[in-house]
C-alpha cells in the first residue's frame, strides 16, 4: 500500500483564518509542505502566510489539491469534511477536538464509500521528514530515517520522536491517529502501509487505554509483520471509568486496560517500553 | 454524559416508547395522592439500586410517605439521593433486554437484545444474546427487527410491538447523539404490553452544543473536576499527593504512569492543552493547589506551548499563591534553555529529561 503523503502532496487548509489554521499553515510551509490554498467563506480576497484564500473547497480544485487539513470548530467539522469529500479530496485530516462521534461515523462512512482516507479527528496529523507535514507536530523534532511511528496521542508522540532523533534514529513516517473513540485510520491501516514501505525498517506504536485497537494491531503484527515493532502504552495507572484527557482514553467495564494491551503486544513478540525514554533502547 | 432514569424516560415518552406513568419528587410536598400501588425509585447513576435498598415497593397509602421520607436525602451506594421517581407498579410477566450502543472497534452502532432481561448483560452467555452491527450507510431497517424477533422467538403480538419499539429506540440513539440507549428490563406485562421499566441513556458529551436542554451537571465528577472542566482543563482527581501539570493527554498519562512505576502517588491529571499563555499556567496552579498536593511536578514538551512561557507562568504562580511546596519542573522542546534559565534565577529546579524530574518529585514527596 502507498504512503498517505509525499513531496507532491498538495494541501488545502479549511479554516485557515482561525488561530490554529493561521499558525500551523505557516509552520507547514516552513517544513516544505505544498500548502496551495486556504478555505474561509467570505475572505476570498485575502491571503494568509502568502497562501490565497477561497470561499469554498470547490473553488480550490483547479489547483489540484490532494489533501485537506480541517481546523474549524467542532460543530462545523462534519459539513467541512462533507465538502472536501464531495469535491474529491483524497486525504482528509481533522485536527479539531470534541467532534461528536456520530458526526465522525457519518464522515467516515461517506469517505469510505468514495475511497477517501480520513485521519483523525483530534490527532496531530502526519509527517514525513524531508517530504511533507500536515498537522501540528513541531518541526524541529524530526530527522529523516527508517523508523515509522503511529500514535493515538500528540505531545507524547513528540516526546518519543524527540527521543528517537536524539538517539540517532530518524523517521520515515510519523502519524497521529487521534484521541477520539471513533477515528478514521487505525493502527492496522497504517501497519499495512509501514509493512509495504521500503523506507521503513522498524515500527513504533504508541497506544493508550480505551478500546481494543492495540489488541487487534498485536494480532495483525503476529500474523503479517516481519519488521521489528516496539510499543508504549499510556494509562497503566489510570483509574477505571475516568476519561483521561482524550475522549477515547477510558477503561469501561474492564475493557481497554493497559494490562490487556501490553499482554497482547508481548504475545505478538512486540516489546513494550515501561517509559517513553526506553523506546530507542528497545529499537537498537 | 449519563442521564438519570427520569430524563431517559422523558425522552422515551416524547419519542413514543411506552413507559410507566410516574412523576418526579424533589421535596416531600411533591408526593401526590395515593391511588394505586407504586414503586419509589432513587435517581442515582449507579446500577444495583434495588439490592442496595434504593427502590421501595408501596402497596398502601400508609406506606407511601414513609417510603419517600426514608429515601429522599438518604445515601444509596455512597451517593446522596435528591430525586425520586414515583411510578405505577407494573404487572411483570417477563423481563427482556434491548440496547443500541457504539461498537468502538467496528465503529458502528450495535443492537443487543435478549429475552433474559433484568440482569447485567455481561453476565449472560453470548449465545443467549442477539447481537447485530448496523451498517451506517443503510441505517436501521425493519428486517433487522425481524431477525431479532426470530432469534428471541417472540410471540406475534409481542413481536409487533417490539419491532415498532426498536425503530424508535434507534431513532433516539441517533437523534440524541447517544453512546448507549438501554432498556433493562423491557417488560412484557400481564396484559401482554411491552413497557420500558428502566431507561439508561448515555449521551456523547461532545454533542451537547446541539442538545442544550440537557444541561445536567455530571454527578460522576468531583467538585474540583467540574471546576477545572469549566475552566477548560482536562482534569481528573486521584488519591496521591504529587500534583501534576503536563501538556497533552498522552504525555500527562505517561507522567502519571512513570510516577506510579517509581512508587510515587499522583494527586491529579491536568492537561494544559496546546495554548501558549502564561495565564493558563497560573490558573492550572490554582487548581492543583486546591487539591493540596505535597509536591508539584510540571512536565512540558514544548511545541505550540513554549517552555519560556511555562517558566514565566510558574514563577508568577509561585509569587501569586505563595507556594510553599517543592515544585519540580521538566522543560524540553521549544525555548527550553530560556525556560530553565528563568526558573533557575527564581530558585526552581528544572530538568531537561523526564526521568530525572520524575525521580526528584518522588524523592521530594517522601519528605524533604
Amino acid at each position: 500500500m502507498k504512503n498517505y503523503v509525499d513531496e507532491n502532496t498538495k494541501v488545502i487548509v479549511q479554516g485557515i483564518t482561525g488561530h490554529q489554521g493561521k499558525f500551523h499553515s505557516g509552520e507547514m510551509l516552513k517544513f516544505g509542505t505544498k500548502v496551495v490554498a486556504g478555505v474561509s467563506p467570505g475572505k476570498s480576497s485575502e491571503k494568509v502566510n502568502g497562501v490565497q484564500i477561497f470561499d469554498t473547497v470547490a473553488d480550490t480544485m483547479h489547483l489540484n489539491p490532494t489533501a485537506s487539513m480541517i481546523s474549524v470548530p467542532a460543530p462545523y467539522v462534519k459539513d467541512a469534511a462533507f465538502e472536501a469529500i464531495d469535491a474529491g479530496i483524497e486525504l482528509i485530516y481533522v485536527l479539531t477536538e470534541h467532534v461528536p462521534f456520530h458526526d465522525t461515523m457519518d464522515i467516515l462512512y461517506e469517505a469510505s464509500r468514495k475511497g477517501i482516507t480520513l485521519l483523525g479527528p483530534n490527532g496531530p496529523g502526519i509527517t514525513r521528514p524531508g517530504k511533507c507535514k500536515i498537522g501540528i507536530m513541531p518541526n524541529h523534532i524530526f530527522k529523516d530515517g527508517d523508523v515509522a511511528v503511529a500514535s493515538r496521542s500528540g505531545t507524547l508522540t513528540y516526546e518519543i520522536v524527540g527521543a528517537l532523533t536524539k538517539a540517532g534514529f530518524g523517521q520515515s513516517t510519523v502519524i497521529g491517529l487521534g484521541g477520539d473513540p471513533v477515528v478514521g485510520l487505525t493502527f492496522i491501516d497504517v501497519l499495512k502501509v509501514f509493512n509495504d514501505d521500503p523506507n521503513t525498517r522498524k515500527i513504533v506504536l504508541v497506544g493508550e487505554i480505551g478500546g481494543i485497537n492495540e489488541e487487534m494491531a498485536a494480532d495483525y503484527i503476529r500474523k503479517n509483520v516481519k519488521k521489528k515493532v516496539v510499543a508504549y502504552i499510556a494509562g497503566r495507572s489510570a483509574p477505571p471509568g475516568k476519561r483521561m484527557g482524550h475522549a477515547g482514553a477510558i477503561i469501561e467495564k474492564g475493557s481497554g486496560t493497559a494490562e490487556s494491551k501490553i499482554k497482547a503486544f508481548n504475545a505478538a513478540g512486540v516489546h513494550v517500553a515501561d517509559f517513553p525514554a526506553d523506546i530507542p533502547g528497545l529499537l537498537g | 454524559m449519563n442521564l438519570y432514569e427520569y430524563l431517559g424516560k422523558d425522552i422515551f415518552r416524547k419519542n413514543g416508547i411506552p413507559v410507566p406513568d410516574g412523576y418526579l419528587v424533589e421535596k416531600k410536598e411533591d408526593v401526590r395522592k395515593y391511588e394505586k400501588p407504586v414503586v419509589v425509585k432513587s435517581q442515582i447513576l449507579l446500577g444495583g439500586r434495588g439490592k442496595s435498598g434504593g427502590i421501595k415497593f408501596v402497596k398502601s397509602e400508609a406506606d407511601l410517605k414513609p417510603a419517600v421520607d426514608s429515601l429522599l436525602g438518604s445515601e444509596v451506594r455512597g451517593l446522596k439521593v435528591t430525586r425520586l421517581l414515583v411510578e405505577e407498579m407494573i404487572d411483570i410477566r417477563k423481563e427482556m433486554y434491548v440496547s443500541f450502543s457504539l461498537n468502538r472497534t467496528e465503529r458502528k452502532p450495535m443492537l443487543m437484545a435478549t429475552v433474559e432481561g433484568g440482569v447485567e448483560i455481561e453476565s449472560l452467555p453470548h449465545d443467549k444474546i442477539f447481537l447485530r452491527l448496523i451498517d451506517p450507510l443503510m441505517g436501521y431497517s425493519d428486517y433487522i427487527a425481524k431477525e431479532a424477533v426470530k432469534f428471541m422467538q417472540l410471540e406475534p403480538a409481542i413481536a409487533a410491538q417490539f419491532r415498532s419499539l426498536l425503530a424508535k429506540l434507534y431513532e433516539i440513539f441517533n437523534k440524541y447523539d447517544c453512546e448507549l440507549v438501554e432498556i433493562n428490563p423491557l417488560v412484557i406485562t400481564g396484559e401482554g404490553k411491552l413497557i420500558a421499566a428502566d431507561a439508561k441513556v448515555v449521551m456523547d458529551s461532545d454533542s451537547l452544543f446541539r442538545h442544550r436542554e440537557f444541561n445536567v451537571i455530571d454527578p460522576e465528577k468531583t467538585p474540583l473536576e467540574l471546576e477545572a472542566n469549566g475552566r477548560g482543563y482536562s482534569f481528573v482527581e486521584l488519591q496521591g499527593d504529587i500534583g501534576v501539570i503536563a501538556n497533552g493527554a498522552g504525555l500527562t498519562m505517561a507522567t502519571l504512569d512513570a510516577l506510579t512505576l517509581h512508587k510515587g502517588k499522583p494527586r491529579n491529571f491536568l492537561d494544559l492543552g496546546g495554548t501558549d499563555s502564561v495565564d493558563i499556567v497560573i490558573d492550572a496552579f490554582d487548581l492543583v493547589l486546591k487539591a493540596n498536593p505535597k509536591t508539584i511536578l510540571v512536565n512540558i514538551f514544548g511545541g505550540v506551548t513554549k517552555c519560556d512561557t511555562v517558566a514565566n507562568g510558574i514563577v508568577e504562580a509561585k509569587k501569586k499563591y505563595g507556594i510553599k511546596q517543592p515544585i519540580v519542573v521538566r522543560l524540553s522542546g521549544i525555548h527550553e534553555e530560556e525556560g530553565r534559565e528563568i526558573l533557575k534565577k527564581n530558585g526552581v529546579d528544572a530538568f531537561s529529561d523526564m526521568m530525572s524530574a520524575i525521580e526528584t518529585a518522588v524523592k521530594r514527596e517522601g519528605g524533604n
